[in-house]
């Protein structure tokens, strides 16, 4: 594409209502998991590890 | 940059793709309506086709919405194994841990009985939460020790998965408990508040001492034995402290690579509260530290801020996006004394008492009224971009500052999309640095 291009896009389909097994969250971020960005799920242990550092 | 939440795809654009597409999904602006006057036809044609071809796969256009309450069963509690705190932070939503109670300390009886709640209720879920809260859970060990023995061995009993977190402001972090914490934690948060002058002027202990120098010490040491294991460095920034990138990037100078500073939420009329009319200076600090993040990360000094952690390649599902935290659903609060709130900071609204374990006694109405509260059906998050990440927001921040469980707190939307959009932007940056190497 000329004028657009893609730079990420979730390979997970987002139709998929997921099962439920993630750990909970904490909004307010007062607690060890806190905005759902940063969730990780049960089910695919390599989904989420942004906060690792081999990231970069 | 062109972000599309539902699908949760970033899209890097020229201004004149930028123009097609906003005026086909939202409304331009007067100067941007006279910019797409002026486009060439054959581009907006060209453009067209690149985005009905991005329609095709679902990267762009109206988000749909999913039909959606959330679980009533129970996954993960907050055991307040006591209502006291050796510190005495000016800004403690917990009233120096009491909650407005009594201060009280949780019993091996009552973390029996929440263990024995939480398998009870989590139905089919395998992997179940346990989290050590206060006032200061250090401060009631034996019972952490005993809730961690008797949950782990319950939970094998009946085929579960139990993990464990705490957050501790780390006073009496010590050897044993160092190592008691590395070993059984699955997650431990430490609460440090940044630089050392801005610590200490609102965290200081019960008898008015200043604690950042021990504190810092412990948390050091606890941070040299965790290796790889999870831990956070967790702050607060209040109107003291506007400036507070400064305290991140004091944080990561002290040693510490995960951290995750957040806005206080306090009401308008206490001299520390975020106001309407500091969100903007807040930010303003999102973007300097999102810049002085990207650089540190690229030259050997990296860090993990949490809230500018995104994964957008394998980001939750959309249950998740759509329930948020789950308070009053799958996660609740057990007070010292075993009644049971939808969340840690509803514990002593007595008008959100679900219960107790101890009685066996479930007002399901509480759990009924928190299964409706998903980002769908909430008026402020329907043309949001953030609302797929943060939710729709904190509960108990509707509750205590909008009054109504259904409206977001206003002043942690602000910031809450800045920061997604600095998120987007240091995964646009970081996402070439690699593709460079």
């Amino acid at each position: 594409m000329k004028h657009i291009s893609t730079i990420a896009k979730t390979e997970r389909k987002s139709d998929i209502m997921g099962c439920g097994e993630c750990q909970s969250s904490c909004q307010s971020a007062c607690k060890t998991s806190c905005t759902v960005g940063n969730q990780t799920c049960k089910q695919e242990e390599r989904i989420n590890n942004t906060g690792k550092k081999e990231t970069l | 940059m062109v972000y599309h939440p539902y699908s949760n795809s970033l899209h890097s654009v020229d201004y004149k793709a930028y123009l097609v597409i906003k005026n086909k999904y939202e409304e331009l602006s007067p100067q941007e309506t006279a910019d797409f006057s002026a486009l060439d036809e054959g581009d907006v044609k060209e453009i067209e086709s690149e985005i009905a071809e991005l329609e095709k796969e679902g990267l762009i256009g109206i988000d749909r919405t999913f039909p959606y309450k959330k679980s009533q069963v129970v996954k993960a509690l907050c055991l307040h194994v006591c209502h006291d705190c050796n510190l005495k932070c000016s800004y403690c939503f917990a009233k120096e841990g009491t909650y407005n109670t009594a201060r009280d300390y949780m019993t091996e009886e009552v973390a029996k009985a929440a263990i024995d709640f939480l398998i009870a209720k989590s139905g089919s879920r395998k992997n179940l939460e346990i989290d050590f809260f206060g006032g200061e859970p250090l401060m009631n060990m034996s019972v952490v020790r005993f809730a961690v023995e008797y949950g782990k061995a319950a939970a094998k009993e009946k085929g579960k998965e139990l993990s464990f977190t705490m957050t501790t402001n780390a006073l009496l972090l010590n050897d044993e408990n160092i190592d008691f914490l590395n070993r059984e934690m699955d997650n431990v948060v430490i609460s440090i508040d940044g630089r050392e002058e801005v610590h200490n002027r609102v965290r200081k202990t019960r008898n008015g001492l200043n604690a950042y120098s021990h504190i810092l010490d412990a948390a050091r040491k606890f941070r040299a034995v965790r290796g790889d294991k999870r831990y956070y460095i967790r702050g607060t920034f209040t109107s003291y402290n506007l400036d507070f990138a400064s305290d991140v990037l004091a944080l990561a100078d002290a040693g510490f690579d995960q951290i995750s500073v957040e806005p206080v939420v306090l009401p308008a009329d206490n001299p520390m509260s975020i106001t309407s009319d500091k969100v903007g200076q807040v930010l303003k600090e999102y973007d300097k530290l999102a810049e002085a993040y990207i650089d540190r990360r690229q030259n050997g000094k990296w860090f993990n801020f949490f809230h500018f952690m995104i994964d957008l390649e394998e980001g939750p599902c959309i249950m998740k996006r759509l329930s948020g935290c789950s308070a009053g659903c799958g996660y609740l609060a057990i007070s010292p004394i075993g009644d049971i709130y939808p969340c840690h900071q509803f514990v002593g609204e007595k008008s959100y008492r679900i219960g107790s374990v101890l009685d066996g006694s479930f007002n399901p109405a509480v759990q009924e009224e928190f299964s409706e509260i998903t980002v769908n059906n909430k008026a402020r998050c329907e043309n949001c971009f953030a609302k797929y990440y943060c939710s729709g927001g904190c509960v108990a921040a509707s509750h205590y500052y909008e009054k109504d469980l259904l409206t977001p707190y206003a002043a942690g939307c602000d910031m809450m999309r800045k920061r997604l959009e600095c998120s987007l932007g240091i995964y646009a940056v970081e996402k070439k640095y690699r593709e460079k190497r």
